[in-house]
């Protein structure tokens, strides 16, 4: 199939298509992080992730008809206040269902599923009675539209670095906040072990709350930025869920590095797919692969030891 | 294309009547006022059961609410309770106020199929209005077909099929695809095709009929690449990079639902402007419902072929626009299965009327022929296949989220859901 | 095994009452439309028990029931199709008799996989055997690596996920979005007419009866006793020479069976299948049934499913605009307020009532110190 173009296209082409890559993992990431959270720390299913990113979205979608009416010189900038409002929107929802839901539920962590795809039906139906059945179409400021031209043949979607700069900025402050911070050392610690955690002082009631809130809160700057490149309608939601619980799945639930690794492998892999065959079949492969994978190692790519 | 639609007088009702209703659009859009329910006893016009009293008559609405595919379906539930409340407005049928029964398929096929026998069974509906995608619609045929209702269905589809039980008042694939890559071709000189779409029936389809045209009917043109991409796909990057590989004249996309806004709004920021017409986007899947979420901004230039734009400039169809604004809201906006939507009631009273009789199968007899001089779309008339003769318009999308007209057929297509050498 | 031990007294009046209801109390009260609905919704209680048995005595929970209800309704489905798609039928296609949706997606001949779903005989092992061997091959390798709990749940999820998408991207094969429609008869009976609809709603019935036993014998067996051990404290049983997931991995692909059968039924009733029973959504709600009806008890799981699609039903006919709400309420108010579903309210609240209405005519009728004992 290269017989036909030259060295110089299809080095441009390789160039692209890598980049359409990192696009794809960027986007995984944005979507599963908040997921990660909240099911690897927690042991929470929450079905109605989809729902608290499309918060975001129809917050910046409010946001931008605000701009766009009363600040039209600043339409330019909006963007930021939108993802920082939809933090604060799909976060403090998130405390909200923590307080009245989920905290009865921590021992049976399975009803957290039943419960919140309740929660998704009534927050689908209320998107729907709020903004209507249709999809709202979300203005994107221009400048982050368009491409960079960086030669002839390969342009950048300016977009895509956005996603991506956006991706990566998010995974470091989780990081920090995991890793460096005393709320993400007390998290850690609930995480391995309820009572002894409570028993040397840490207020897990809050810590939990915080948790829940903070993933909800990164899903609706994930629903902010997709207005980007995606579509805001009250079910679109669920066009998410699934490739957001695989990539927790393949990337072993409790681990957010394994999370990284498995948005990046299955986002390459797929990309790769989609340029050498047609876009149903790469889907349909890179499925089968994982599940081949997760046949023979279950517990996903980067598995927790745990003491349960 | 022959234009023996026209020439058809259609019998009942005179077509003198017809016309003069259309002339006179304010308040009365098709019929002489003056049907009175008395001259039509219900012991006479209703021999089979149906939900049919002195004053008033059941029909269904039987369209998705709640669930993914209540994007699309909104606009059909609006047009037809548009179209019931002006028929009501002026008399009803036969005297006879429309009433409706409006149930929710849920997006859910099995669930279409049960509240398609609970109208039929239960509530006895006269007619239903309803379906969109082809799954909801081949769910509820077999009930259709059983209890011998009368489904009005408002879609473009991919054809393959012609239901007695069933009125097609959107095109059928050929009508929507011939004459619209005819133009590219001569207008635009493009010769080479790239064919997307959706991963269901309707897209595969419709670009099957597609390629045999250009492989077979156009002179030196050919499809450089055909790819399809899962129901919900949001991700269009690599195809789009292999379409800058190939670069055909002409990206030919039949992309539904949510991936519709995705693959538009990454096509513009890859840098692939539709308004450069390099390559030139054509497509048959993006009504002005759909560019409410894409963005007009995103798709501006980009082409699409229907049978009806809600910026068409006749008098029926001002008068339609405005009505339908009254009712709906100054920011609607009308798409052409919308408007195929709103068609449904008023082809019902017609053949109705014609009737004399609420019955089925007196209304299926009488519904062929019978002619819509009327119709926002300009003049539709029903063929033997069930199916409409309409025109094929292309219109080139602007900013403003509404569709340029740049071309109509000049006659009337004729409907051919098995279209020989397409197969 | 006597059969005192089978089923205790209480339990036959519940198993009695159950019958009295779908064999009586529905027939006679419904009229031909909605007996088939009901006759719809039992098929999900044949889900839902499986589910009672996996989750709530083996601590299983699978949510992916739906890929299970789906392959045995599409095996039974494609065995239907096959019947209705004679050359005379399907004479207009370019190649007749082979299934309308191969022929719109060009294919000519039928595929091999599909030829032994002429049989009757072989259709009928292969609604059981197929989601059996399916349910097999996904327990064998997470129940001997110990995956269970809540990441058990979402990779079963996964799974309906990619089945999904596989059947509505093989469309040729599959009949993809539409699912396989236009079913007519079963060795030449129709099934579509209004008799051949009650006819098989007292075969869904007697079917759901001899699943009901089936589960209750599992139950009541050594190896039912097992199962709740492991549910309670898996190492111990494990210390105790066991071999956990063996028992684990049968639970699982009984329930599959049970889940085959079920969607089978669904495709004779409603006369066709499709890939929106496959999916996700249709898993969840599966194990909301079984929610509602009282994870704990296999009569609660059918009158779960019973309850559960009837409240679906009634609210999207009367408020077609706001049903979710209604419903999604009730899943949240299920899973808050009685996380023991109807079994949980009728032990705690229903049963004792009874118990001392009972006494209390019992202790007026004959008071004295010479009473017998009440049993």
């Amino acid at each position: 199939m290269f017989a036909d173009y030259s060295t110089a296209e299809l080095g441009a082409i390789f160039a692209m298509q890598g980049f359409a890559g990192l696009i794809l993992f960027s986007v995984f990431v944005l979507m599963a992080l908040g997921l990660a959270i909240i099911f690897g720390q927690m042991g929470v299913i929450n079905m109605a992730h989809g729902e608290f990113m499309i918060l975001g979205a129809y917050v910046t979608y409010i946001v931008s008809n605000i701009f766009s009416a009363y600040m039209p010189g600043l339409f330019g900038a909006y963007f930021f206040v939108a993802m920082f409002l939809a933090f604060i929107a799909s976060g403090a929802l998130g405390l909200l269902v923590e307080w009245a839901m989920i905290r009865h539920l921590y021992k049976r962590p399975l009803d957290t599923l039943l419960a919140t795809w309740g929660l998704s039906l009534i927050l689908q139906q209320i998107y729907r009675s709020v903004f209507g059945a249709r999809e709202v179409g979300v203005s994107i400021p221009d400048w982050m539209m368009g491409s960079l031209p960086l030669t002839d043949l390969i342009e950048i979607p300016i977009n895509g670095i956005f996603v991506m700069v956006l991706a990566v900025s998010i995974s470091l402050a989780v990081y920090i906040m995991m890793f460096r911070s005393t709320w993400g050392r007390q998290v850690r610690a609930i995480n391995q072990n309820r009572v002894m955690a409570g028993a040397v002082g840490i207020n897990t009631e809050w810590t939990d709350r915080l948790t829940f809130g903070i993933g909800c809160g990164v899903a609706g700057v994930a629903g902010s930025a997709f207005t980007m490149i995606g579509s805001t309608g009250p079910t679109a939601g669920q066009l998410y869920i699934v490739d957001t619980f695989l990539v927790v799945v393949f990337g072993g639930a409790a681990s957010l590095l394994g999370t990284i690794a498995s948005a990046f492998s299955i986002s390459q892999a797929q990309s790769i797919m989609e340029f050498f065959l047609s876009g149903s079949m790469a889907k349909v492969i890179t499925l089968l692969v994982v599940v081949g994978i997760l046949m023979i190692r279950p517990q996903g790519l980067f598995a927790l030891k745990l003491r349960k | 294309m022959s234009d023996k639609g026209k020439t058809n007088v259609s019998q009942g009702m005179s077509r003198r009547a017809m016309l003069a209703g259309g002339a006179a659009l304010t308040g009365t859009l098709f019929m002489p006022k003056g049907l009175k329910a008395a001259d039509y006893p219900t012991s006479a016009v209703n021999t089979t059961g149906l939900a049919v009293t002195d004053d008033t008559v059941t029909c269904g609405i039987l369209h998705s609410i709640t669930g993914t595919m209540a994007i699309s379906e909104t606009g059909s539930v609006q047009a037809e309770k548009l179209a019931i409340e002006q028929i009501n407005a002026q008399g009803g049928i036969l005297g006879r106020k429309i009433e409706y029964v409006q149930e929710d398929g849920a997006s859910d096929w099995p669930t279409f199929a049960e509240k398609a026998k609970k109208l039929l069974v239960n509530d006895k509906v006269a007619s239903v209005m309803g379906c969109w995608t082809s799954a909801s619609r081949k769910a509820v045929l077999p009930v259709f077909e059983q209890y011998n209702g009368f489904l009005y269905y408002p879609t473009f589809y991919e054809g393959l099929e012609e239901s007695p039980n069933v009125i097609y008042t959107g095109q059928e694939a050929t009508q929507q695809i011939i004459a619209g890559l005819d133009w590219v071709n001569k207008e635009k000189g493009a010769k080479t095709f790239y064919l997307l779409g959706s991963d269901y029936i309707w897209p595969r389809t419709s670009n099957k009929i597609a390629r045999k045209h250009i492989e077979n009917f156009m002179d030196g043109c050919k499809v450089v690449g055909e790819e399809y991409y899962p129901l919900g796909h949001t991700q269009f990057n690599s195809v789009i990079n292999k379409i800058r590989l190939k670069k055909p004249d002409v990206i030919y996309a039949i992309v539904v639902g949510g991936s519709n806004v995705a693959f538009y709004k990454q096509l513009t920021a890859a840098g692939i402007d539709p308004a450069a017409e390099k390559p030139l986007v054509l497509t048959i899947s993006v009504t002005e419902d759909e560019i409410r979420g894409i963005g007009g901004e995103n798709i501006a230039g980009s082409y699409a072929c229907m049978k009806y734009f809600q910026s068409l400039q006749n008098e029926n169809n001002l008068e339609f626009v405005k009505a339908f604004k009254e009712m709906w809201g100054e920011d609607i906006v009308i798409g052409d299965v919308t408007q195929a939507a709103y068609l449904g009631p008023w082809l019902w009273k017609a053949a109705v009327e014609k009737a004399g009789s609420f019955d089925v199968d007196k209304v299926r007899a009488a519904q062929v022929g019978i002619e819509l001089p009327s119709a926002p779309e300009g003049y539709v008339k029903v063929h033997e296949n069930h199916h409409l003769w309409s025109k094929t318009r292309v219109g080139k999308a602007q900013a403003d989220g509404q569709y340029e007209v740049v071309f109509e057929t000049a006659d009337l297509v004729e409907p051919d859901p098995f279209p020989e050498g397409y197969q | 095994m006597t059969l005192s031990n089978y089923m205790n007294r209480k339990e036959l009046l519940g198993f009695v009452i159950l019958a009295v209801v779908i064999f009586l109390v529905l027939p006679l009260a419904l009229d031909t439309f909605r007996l088939n609905l009901f006759g719809k919704y039992l098929t999900y209680a044949f889900v839902a028990i499986g589910l009672a048995l996996c989750w709530g005595a083996g601590g299983i929970l699978s949510l992916g029931q739906g890929i299970f209800f789906g392959l045995g309704g599409y095996c039974m489905a494609m065995f239907l199709k096959l019947e209705a798609s004679t050359p005379e039928n399907t004479s207009i296609q370019s190649t007749p008799g082979i299934p309308d949706f191969m022929d719109w997606n060009q294919l000519t001949e039928l595929p091999v996989w599909w030829q032994p779903f002429y049989s009757l005989g072989f259709t009928m092992l292969a609604v059981v055997m197929v989601p059996v061997v399916f349910a097999f091959i996904i327990g064998f390798a997470m129940f001997t690596r110990r995956v269970g709990g809540v990441y058990f749940a979402i990779i079963t999820q996964a799974f309906a996920a990619i089945l999904t998408i596989l059947i509505i991207g093989q469309q040729g094969y599959t009949g993809g979005v539409n699912g396989i429609t236009d079913l007519r008869t079963l060795m030449g009976w129709d099934i579509r007419t209004d008799e051949a609809k009650n006819i098989l709603y007292f075969v869904n019935g007697v079917l759901l009866f001899a699943v009901l036993f089936v589960a209750q014998f599992v139950r009541k067996s050594k190896l039912g006793r097992l199962l709740i051990a492991m549910r309670d404290q898996e190492d111990r049983v494990r210390f105790s020479g066991y071999n956990v997931a063996n028992f684990k991995i049968f639970i699982f692909c009984l329930g599959a069976a049970f889940a085959g059968i079920g969607g089978a039924m669904f495709t004779l009733q409603v006369g066709f299948m499709s890939p929106t029973l496959v999916g996700i959504v249709p898993s969840i709600e599966m194990v909301i049934f079984c929610a509602v009806g009282g994870r704990l008890s296999i009569l609660g799981a059918v009158y779960g499913a019973l309850l559960v699609n009837l409240a679906k039903t009634t609210f999207s006919e009367g408020f077609p605009e706001l049903w979710l709400l209604g419903l999604g309420g009730l899943f949240i108010a299920v899973v808050m307020a009685f996380p023991n579903g109807l079994a949980g309210l009728w032990s705690e609240k229903v049963e004792p009532w009874i118990e001392k209405t009972l006494k209390k005519t019992k202790v007026a009728e004959a008071p004295g110190p010479n009473k017998a004992p009440a049993e």
